[in-house]
């Protein structure tokens, strides 16, 4: 089949960048998006050219490196599918695609269609993680969860911090992504001890980021490749507003 | 992690500074807000009532000079209620323009509603409306208004909305208004509900469906007067 593909072009992270037309007349439709970004690079470096810069890794679609946006839509048509793992037989023959790196203040661009998405390391270094008693490993199930809880936190935990949420929010809000680690952490017993003081760290650092705030339009769910749901942004602010008004942290004995 | 903080002021501006913290003062504002405009509907339908009187009635009511602190104390926490939500979405509008300096060439909005994509469009007609709301029925500034004689003086309520209403273009200005506001409330009632945290999977499905058949109630409700007063069903 025969793709056109329209791709952001640039150099580094003060060129300004273009889209740039490429053709592609022989695309197999059991293709990867990715394998077919790899014949066009091919194709690039034989005629001398600078191939198109993008990130992967895994490509099985649980490492979270991949990403661009495909006519405007975060990782492509596919619901809950990463880029990697979206096929060329879901386009077909004379389609035009435009791929554009994730847009946002917190996520410069690199090169082409790689950002740099540190900013999402730093909120995770700010309150993403648990305290734990050292020593010998306790025992299986001595700390009791329920069920329904421990699901929860599992459906949150597997975000892959990809950045399509802030790629697709109009406002390029990382509060999906933020919620996620905070229901993940904030629903365990292990999660307790830290639940207040993370949730306002990590929403203060999202802040400072330069993350926008969320208006609650939902596109963030409709791209998420791991099923992320907004619910856990109500999570979020409830933690938020729990932790601000009712938190003891500072507060003295009376 | 960061310090503890202490005092209150400190607290406050910690909480005020999160995007959240902001998205709960509208919340919590546009509760207030929405609880007005229901009471403001439910009060002008009394022109519909049989007694010809009965609004002009309801508005002595409210302008009783014995009660005269109330009306001003809820125009006040009005007033704060309104700057409070517009000072806090300017804020997150231009926070949020920050946050992506450079758009996409190509962008699909299938998932959001396009009274959520237009919330920012919206509420400032809606805000010009009250103004000139305000100006027409509560100042009398715009058009001339009559006063039922007594003591004290209280507004032809009546008069004067058929008589705006008479006017085409102060209709079709309040039916505009009005079909924004059904928008602005058909996103802002359940968003606010999101923005406190109120979020189940067995009521949300709800939550949604209802703000939006109150938005549309709403709506429904404020404009038939104008029509009715163009159709010539109600006459003064």
């Amino acid at each position: 089949m025969r793709i056109t593909l329209h791709i952001w072009r640039q150099r580094n992270a003060s060129d300004k960048g273009r889209m740039v037309r490429y053709e592609l007349p022989n695309v197999s439709e059991h293709m990867s998006f990715l394998e077919m970004l790899d014949v066009l690079n091919e194709e690039l470096i034989t005629k001398g050219e600078d191939p198109v810069a993008f990130d992967h890794d895994c490509r099985e679609g649980i490492c979270g490196m991949c990403g661009c946006m495909v006519n405007g839509v975060a990782h492509g048509p596919l619901p809950e599918t990463t880029l990697c793992q979206l096929h060329m037989r879901h386009f077909k023959d004379g389609d035009e695609l435009y791929l554009e790196p994730w847009r946002a203040k917190a996520f410069p661009v690199v090169k082409d269609l790689v950002v740099d998405r540190t900013a999402f390391d730093r909120i995770i270094a700010a309150g993403g993680f648990i305290s734990v008693a050292t020593g010998s490993a306790p025992d299986g199930n001595a700390v009791l969860v329920p069920k329904d809880n421990a699901e929860r936190s599992m459906d949150a935990a597997a975000c892959i911090g990809c950045g399509a949420c802030v790629a697709m929010c109009p406002n390029a809000s990382a509060s999906l992504f933020v919620s996620a680690k905070i229901a993940h952490l904030g629903l365990l017993p292990q999660g307790q001890p830290e639940r207040e003081r993370r949730v306002t760290a990590m929403v203060a650092q999202a802040n400072q980021e330069i993350f926008g705030s969320c208006t609650n339009m939902g596109e963030c769910e409709a791209v998420c490749p791991k099923g992320i749901k907004l619910e856990n942004i109500a999570l979020m602010n409830r933690h938020f507003l729990g932790a601000n008004w009712a938190g003891r942290e500072g507060v003295e004995a009376d | 992690m960061s310090a503890a903080v202490v005092n209150p002021a400190g607290r406050a501006a910690r909480f005020y500074e999160a995007p959240i913290g902001k998205k709960a003062v509208m919340a919590i504002t546009g509760i207030m807000l929405v609880g007005y405009v229901l009471a403001h509907m439910l009060g002008n339908l009394q022109i519909y009532s049989s007694n010809r009187d009965q609004i002009n009635t309801y508005a002595a009511f409210l302008h009783n000079p014995a009660s005269a602190g109330l009306l001003w104390g809820a125009r006040t926490v009005l007033l704060l209620a309104v700057i409070l939500h517009i000072t806090a979405a300017v804020q997150l509008f231009f926070q949020n323009r920050a946050a992506r300096p450079i758009g996409y060439v190509k962008k699909d909005d299938v998932p959001a509603s396009y009274a959520a994509r237009t919330m920012v469009w919206s509420g400032p007609i809606v805000a010009a409306f009250v103004i000139f709301h305000v100006l027409h029925l509560t100042v009398g500034a715009v058009m001339t208004t009559r006063d039922v004689g007594g003591n004290p003086i209280t507004p032809d309520v009546r008069y004067n909305v058929i008589s705006g209403f008479q006017n085409y273009g102060v209709s079709a200005f309040y039916i505009f208004a009005m079909i924004l506001l059904c928008m602005h409330l058909y996103h802002g009632i359940w968003s606010m509900c999101q923005s406190l945290g109120i979020s189940h999977p067995r009521y949300t499905r709800g939550l949604k469906k209802a703000s939006a058949v109150l938005a549309i109630l709403i709506a429904i409700g404020n404009c038939s007067i104008p029509i009715a007063v163009m159709a010539g069903w109600l006459t003064d």
